[in-house]
């Protein structure tokens, strides 16, 4: 000890250069300079992941705006009466009448090769249009009326720049002829871009431009529909024992484990149970909404208890002894006072909870949502696909008008996603309470 | 009467119980002002008898809607003529699949038999029987225990108490559902494993280097010989997993430092939502972007430098799925670091070190308990996603460590083996419950020790 008292003061006279503060002074640029790399680092970071965050939203939007516009084609349709006699007017030769109406219009095409080139032009689609029309008025037979019908996907994309003009023409989904056809109608006034009504009105379909979301949604409405009321009042109820009533015992114990367990096992975990349990054992039928639900709501049950429980954590003591203390019975404390402190907490997990299911889409895959199905579903236990198994199924389809179908649909889904979590927070800022 | 239908009533009906009991209550009080005669509040009479009423009708219904279809196939099958009850089972429920077409109206296959025809009539006349028979019941019980009730209601009767311990028996019940899905996982999955495992030997699954699932379903069928060994799936998986964590671990914890330790409050608050809304992007639309735009781009870019590329190379779904991780390990390792007590960090300030010493040396190593056991869940995660890899990575099962070829996944596997028709006798489709099962285990012990390490983190400092 007194050794080194004594020698400390003459070591450091005897070596001024090993003084502390010089040790600390000569690294300190370098160590400023960790810490500039540092903070950099971090930056970088944040910069990096909001920037695959840009170009996911600019890529989706790029590749699907020009969706929510389609190409139509005006022809001049004459309703022949000679074709549409009969008793029956679902039968009759509408692709006909289409097909006369185009040749009226290139009187100089010939050859059955070209005419069916030509033909290609307006959608298969046009026909169910007359269809239609005829039925609704069958006064109009024998007079000739001017319709928008949708063009075929090939020349939606050209219209819509897609499709290169400048490339060989064997690269190309149009040869030259049909390009020239287009561009005579373009000259006419013949060709026009309206609004796609058609996205949004009907379900799906093997041609791109006949092609809707209505039934996809519909079968997620329908979906998240059974999802709600199942799984809010059993993550609730859950959610209420575990936190106010539940003994501490090893049973108690095992739930909780459940619970956090079940919250990160794969989704697509819970769509073999789907498979194995309510298809094969209770025989539910396939591809419907309520197995959907059912499979959705043991999904998102973990998420809502959680959620709940938080909400329930954040009710103060106080209140809870206040109740107790005037003489209400436990279940009454409960269901007048602390639940409905805690309910928009419990609102804010189960909207979370739901936008969740609304984007899942492997557990639905594995229970059959994901045939073709052209109606739109009107029941829980019709045939139906949801949104995003929809996004899946057009992804897979090689058209390149599908492309921006599915980055439509997406917007789409986006779009209801960005609506519930604004709700979530809307709701969390407004009853949020600090105590 | 449909099932929508009579719930409805069913529901109404426990409505009107409640009314009934309430004003019974006040009947036996002997009106309004003498209502602390009674032992409960007039409502808990009533809600009492609504239970009574509509509780054991609700579960005649749920029961009965699931045994009726097994119970009058049964009957249909035993009514069948000779000749069909002798056929296989497979065969048999082709049949009936055409005799429920044909009830329902829908397209059957092939030609109508007049056996078939008649089944079909029985079956749909069975039915409308049990259709009524539930309305019956259902409702008889529910007016039944609305009258039992009615006729108990006494000033004596404890109400409340009752009424209190059937909603905590309720509660109970809701929360035993937990437990049920977990056992219904284990259940299904294993008990189709085991199938599995009794054609396809055990550790031949699981150490087998060949995965070719397709099956001969016909004995002269060529080239299907179906070989069920599980490393090549299992090292994509791996490969796969490995990739996504090497872009999100670094990109998502350095986030994490900087939006705790650095940001200013205003920053956080715009960027912390920012990078939430990564994870809130469903996971088809990630598979959407990889296979559309990254798989083409990193094709191109291979090309460019004379790499060959595989158009559904596992790189650009790891990337993806990468990206689709970050705010995953950002927001845990986040909590982590804020439940570091600021003591240590004002420790290391005084004795003089840099912030960014501070974080490297204090208070990275005082929360890396919780940092690993955040990047374990995370990679619990990026084993068990699946739509990125069944859009964007492929089909073949490769065993390649070269992360620019297309290989396959445990969930990609799953999908294609499950997505369509199937029999649930042939190995093919078992293999994926046996996967499935795999996957479960792998997942439920990375969460189990991850979230005992996170706990026990907590605990250290609370």
């Amino acid at each position: 000890m007194s050794d080194s008292t004594i020698n400390a003061p003459a070591s450091l006279a005897a070596m001024p250069s090993k003084r502390t503060i010089d040790v600390v002074n000569a690294g300190l640029a370098k160590r400023y300079r960790a810490e500039k790399r540092f903070r950099i680092y971090g930056v970088t970071a944040i910069i990096l992941s909001l920037c695959f965050l840009t170009l996911l939203f600019v890529d989706i939007i790029s590749k699907g705006y020009t969706a929510f516009w389609q190409t139509k084609v005006r022809i001049d349709v004459h309703l022949d009466p000679e074709v549409l006699q009969g008793e029956n007017l679902q039968t009759a030769d509408y692709p006909g009448l289409v097909k006369k109406s185009i040749r009226n219009l290139f009187p100089d095409v010939q050859g059955r090769k070209d005419r069916r080139l030509l033909n290609g032009i307006v959608s298969s689609g046009a026909a169910f249009q007359i269809r239609d029309l005829v039925t609704a008025n069958p006064d109009r037979i024998g007079s000739t009326v001017q319709l928008w019908v949708p063009a075929d996907d090939d020349v939606d994309m050209l219209m819509k720049g897609h499709m290169p003009r400048d490339v060989p023409e064997d690269e190309r989904r149009l040869n030259d002829k049909q390009l020239a056809w287009i561009d005579q109608l373009q000259r006419e006034g013949r060709l026009q871009k309206t609004f796609n009504r058609i996205l949004f009105t009907v379900g799906d379909s093997r041609e791109p431009e006949l092609a809707g979301i209505m039934g996809a949604v519909m079968g997620s409405v329908y979906t998240l529909l059974i999802t709600l009321v199942l799984s809010f009042p059993i993550g609730v109820a859950t959610a209420v024992y575990l936190e106010e009533f539940a003994p501490k015992n090893p049973w108690t114990d095992l739930v909780e484990v459940n619970i956090n367990n079940l919250a990160a096992v794969p989704s697509i975990v819970f769509g073999l149970l789907g498979l194995a349990v309510f298809l094969n054992f209770f025989g539910l039928p396939r591809s419907a909404p309520l197995v959907g639900g059912l499979v959705l709501t043991l999904m998102t049950l973990p998420t809502i208890i959680i959620a709940s429980r938080a909400a329930l954590k954040a009710v103060p003591p106080s209140v809870r002894e206040a109740a107790l203390g005037i003489g209400a019975s436990k279940t009454q404390m409960v269901t007048h006072h602390v639940l409905p402190l805690a309910l928009p907490g419990m609102l804010t997990g189960t909207i979370i909870g739901m936008a969740q299911a609304l984007g899942e889409t492997a557990p639905l895959l594995m229970i059959g949502m994901v045939a073709f199905i052209v109606d739109i579903p009107g029941g829980f236990t019709d045939p139906s696909t949801v949104l995003p198994v929809q996004i899946y199924l057009w992804a897979d389809s090689p058209e390149r008008a599908f492309v921006e179908k599915t980055s439509a649909a997406i917007m789409v889904l986006l779009a209801f996603l960005m609506t519930m979590n604004a709700l979530a927070v809307f709701l969390r800022k407004r009853f949020e309470r600090r105590w | 009467m449909n099932p929508t239908l009579l719930l409805m009533l069913l529901l109404g009906l426990s409505a009107a119980g409640y009314y009934f009991g309430r004003r019974r209550a006040f009947a036996v009080a002997g009106g309004p002002k003498k209502l602390s005669s009674l032992h409960s509040r007039p409502t808990y009479y009533g809600a009492l008898t609504a239970l009574w009423c509509g509780l054991p009708a609700l579960f005649i219904f749920a029961g009965w809607l699931i045994l009726e279809p097994n119970i009058i196939t049964h009957l249909v099958v035993e009514q069948l003529p000779e000749e069909f009850q002798q056929l296989s089972e497979n065969q048999l429920n082709l049949l009936l699949n055409d005799v429920r077409n044909l009830v329902h109206g829908n397209i059957v296959s092939g030609e109508i038999s007049d056996a078939i025809r008649s089944a079909a009539d029985r079956y749909r006349h069975l039915q409308a029987v049990s259709n009524v028979s539930l309305s019956v019941v259902a409702i008889s019980v529910g007016v039944l225990g609305m009258v039992f009730l009615g006729s108990r209601i006494a000033p004596g009767l404890r109400a409340r108490n009752q009424v209190e311990r059937i909603i905590q028996y309720l509660l109970i019940l809701c929360s035993s559902i937990a437990i049920l899905t977990t056992i219904g996982i284990v259940l299904s999955v294993l008990y189709e494993a085991l199938r599995f495992f009794k054609a396809i030997p055990f550790f031949g699954f699981l150490f087998g280097l060949e995965w070719s699932p397709q099956m001969a379903i016909r004995a002269d069928q060529v080239g299907s010989s179906g070989a069920f060994g599980a490393v090549p799936v299992l090292t994509g998986t791996i490969m796969i997993s490995a990739i996504a964590m090497c872009v999100s671990v670094p990109i998502g914890l350095m986030s994490a430092i900087y939006l705790s330790e650095y940001a200013s409050s205003q920053f956080r608050a715009f960027a912390k939502p920012l990078m939430e809304i990564l994870a809130g992007v469903p996971t088809v639309v990630y598979g959407f972007f990889a296979a559309l735009t990254v798989a083409p781009f990193i094709r191109n870019l291979g090309g460019i430098f004379g790499f060959d590329v595989s158009s559904e190379s596992a790189l650009a779904a790891g990337l993806v799925m990468g990206i689709m991780i970050i705010p995953f390990v950002s927001s845990l390792s986040d909590d982590v670091i804020n439940a570091v007590p600021q003591a240590l960090r004002d420790g290391a300030y005084g004795l003089g070190a840099t912030q960014s010493e501070t974080i490297r040396q204090i208070v990275i190593p005082a929360a890396l308990p919780g940092i690993v056991g955040g990047i374990l869940l995370a990679v619990s995660r990026a084993i068990g996603e699946t739509m990125i890899v069944v859009m964007a990575a492929g089909l073949s099962a490769n065993l390649t460590a070269n992360p620019l070829q297309a290989v396959t996944t445990v969930t990609v596997q799953i999908v294609t083996l499950l997505v369509g028709d199937q029999e649930f006798d042939s190995p093919k489709t078992l293999a994926a419950f046996a996967l499935g099962l795999l996957l479960f285990v792998v997942t439920l012990c990375l969460n189990v020790i991850a979230l005992h390490v996170v706990r026990k983190y907590r605990e250290q400092y609370e």
